[in-house]
């Protein structure tokens, strides 16, 4: 288990203030002048010797997104754009963040943009985090009273600003093009890619969008330095990670661990435990809705990484690790998030708009049982039809979830299909 | 209701909110006024009993130098403008999957027995109106409604219903976990780490 020591987010759960001073007696925002004076290529090279890969969900690697700004400025101001949009369903950790540690992120801004050449950061928070946009509103206020951003941040010279931006309740806008465009006030449409954020992002100049996890990381690991949280996990899946554990277990919970550490520990140690014991357990969606479900004897031994998800055909995505025990109706939770991305889906694409709805409606046939057989197949093409023929990952993200149901459990819902036409027949 | 009902012939921001949209314009660079379409919706919103109106929308409209469609667009593709009238209370049920799990068919049944109206349906009283709301990122709280600024977690049916009961009587219940002594999003029966202070180098224990 993570030691105390070597945890990031020492406020997770809200037992101090997360005003500026007691922000600041856990260490945030110390001399943090020291960090800038190092310059931007130290700061980069050192965010890339952490290993840190993106904590919204891709896990691309941090330091390399930020080597991506220009160096030189070619006259269009650059921006930083912190991506506070959670709402991929089970996830619930950058809420904690902004709710219990908002300098952290604050902080983070000023060093990432700092790096990039920023003058800005925009933090996208959704619409309905009122209460957590208002922490951040007031965290940001204390900072800049305190000098520690605006014209001359941390009295290093530089001029930073921090801005709140909040959304309206569109789950398409965590996506970084759609959530450029949503700031630039229009519908939250993804953009084509290329060009990509880091050329012509927010108001046509280079941008990078960051997960609020990811930059608010930032400032501890240049304190400590990129070898400290390389040295936690495993090789390409370093650091520390916030979890979000819900569902069927004990207790439901977020906490930090190292990066790597097996999906039973993570349940058992800090959840306690699966409901009814671990033999009760049915699946597992270890990364946010999108990610396809594991079975029970994958969870027995899965270790909580990017790498080692993937192996198994699912993905870390965000962590949070959905539980299922042996009394849930496995087809009605997928068909419920087919549900759930047909209504947020933009509507801009044919394949996804046509098919989350498609898709949807089909699955909710599945439940009952009320559908042929030979529809399994068809639908499983259909995703496949969906599937990476869109300008964003929501199609991707609505196809995965119901491909991962047939994976592992095709035989229950050929059983419902039976068993249906049985009670008509007998009826 | 038609979107395109009238509520009211003339929408203008009260003093307070004028000053604060001017708070809210400095934010974006002088050229992208557009920028704070979203945040002076939401404002006009609360000011304008908590849905838009075309009135609202057209003052929006000509305070951003935007065409009245443009408003309307974002207005009309964001879920939380509400394009006709609401309640006084709205209760936001969530009941996608991480919810669900938890029970959220109970908490949706004891909205509906309590408030006696069905979702997307406003009271005839006006006080409640009652919505089914997608994952609201609360999910180790879950099952969850949220309600004026704040999220009410760890429901079960009794609580909802007491919950609900509470607003009826004019008061504001404490949001949070409601059926356990949990600490926000701590396991309940005390936190497996964290357990004393502690703090990064830097910081003073």
């Amino acid at each position: 288990m993570l030691a105390d020591k070597d945890r990031i987010f020492t406020n997770l759960y809200g037992y101090q203030s997360w005003q500026l001073d007691a922000a600041r007696a856990r260490g945030d925002w110390d001399n943090t002048k020291d960090i800038l004076d190092k310059g931007a290529d130290w700061i980069i090279n050192e965010m890339k010797a952490s290993g840190l890969r993106g904590r919204g969900g891709a896990g691309f690697p941090t330091g390399l997104k930020w080597s991506f700004m220009p160096k030189e400025s070619d006259g269009r101001p650059q921006y930083l754009v912190v991506n506070a949009d959670e709402g991929e369903p089970g996830t619930c950790k950058d809420r904690e963040i902004m709710r219990h540690d908002p300098h952290k992120l604050i902080e983070g801004c000023l060093v990432a943009g700092f790096a990039m050449g920023a003058e800005a950061a925009y933090i996208y928070i959704r619409g309905e985090f009122v209460h957590e946009a208002d922490v951040l509103d007031g965290a940001i206020e204390e900072a800049y009273a305190a000098g520690l951003i605006g014209k001359n941040a941390c009295g290093s010279g530089y001029k930073f600003d921090v801005y709140v931006h909040r959304g309206a309740g569109a789950y398409i806008c965590g996506e970084e093009t759609a959530l450029i465009e949503s700031l630039e006030g229009k519908k939250g449409q993804p953009r084509l890619k290329p060009p990509f954020p880091a050329n012509v992002g927010l108001y046509g100049c280079p941008t990078t969008v960051n997960n609020v996890e990811s930059i608010a990381v930032a400032p501890c690991i240049l304190r400590r330095g990129g070898a400290w949280f390389a040295g936690l996990g495993r090789d390409n899946n370093t650091g520390t990670k916030l979890f979000c554990i819900s569902g069927h277990v004990n207790n439901p919970c977020n906490v930090e661990e190292e990066m790597g550490i097996p999906l039973k520990e993570l349940i058992d140690k800090h959840a306690g435990g699966v409901r009814g014991g671990w033999d009760n357990l049915l699946a597992v969606i270890p990364g946010g809705s999108s990610v396809h479900m594991l079975p029970k004897d994958i969870c027995d031994t899965v270790l909580m990484d990017f790498d080692s998800l993937r192996a198994e055909g699912s993905g870390l995505g965000t962590a949070a690790v959905i539980v299922m025990d042996k009394s849930t109706d496995i087809v009605r939770a997928i068909a419920r998030l087919s549900a759930f991305y047909h209504h947020e889906s933009c509507g801009q694409c044919t394949p996804c708009r046509e098919g989350t709805g498609w898709m949807s409606r089909v699955m909710q046939r599945m439940v009952t049982g009320e559908a042929e057989l030979a529809e399994i197949d068809m639908l499983l093409d259909v995703t496949q039809k969906v599937e990476g023929h869109t300008i964003c990952a929501l199609g991707d993200a609505a196809a995965w979830p119901i491909q991962g149901l047939f994976r592992h459990f095709r035989p229950e819902v050929e059983r419902r299909i039976m068993d249906y036409k049985k009670s008509r027949t007998a009826a | 209701m038609n979107i395109s009902a009238r509520n009211a012939e003339n929408f203008a921001f009260t003093p307070e909110n004028i000053t604060w949209a001017e708070g809210q314009l400095a934010k974006y660079p002088a050229s992208r006024r557009q920028s704070a379409v979203m945040p002076l919706l939401t404002r006009a919103q609360e000011q304008n009993n908590g849905w838009l109106s075309v009135p609202v929308m057209e003052y929006i409209a000509d305070m951003l130098d935007m065409s009245y469609i443009r408003v309307q667009e974002v207005a009309s593709f964001y879920t939380m403008y509400n394009l006709k009238p609401v309640g006084r209370h709205v209760i936001e049920v969530c009941t996608t999957t991480p919810c669900w799990l938890r029970g959220s068919d109970d908490i949706v049944a004891a909205c509906k027995a309590e408030l006696g109206v069905d979702f997307g349906q406003t009271t005839p009283d006006g006080e409640f109106t009652l919505l089914e709301v997608e994952c609201a990122g609360a999910c180790v709280n879950a099952p969850v409604i949220a309600y004026r600024k704040e999220y009410y977690e760890d429901l079960d049916s009794d609580s909802t219903r007491k919950f609900i009961r509470a607003i009826k009587s004019g008061s504001i219940p404490v949001p949070g976990p409601q059926t356990t002594d949990r600490h926000k999003s701590a396991p309940a029966g005390g936190p497996t780490s964290l357990k004393e202070f502690c703090t990064m180098p830097g910081g003073k224990a």
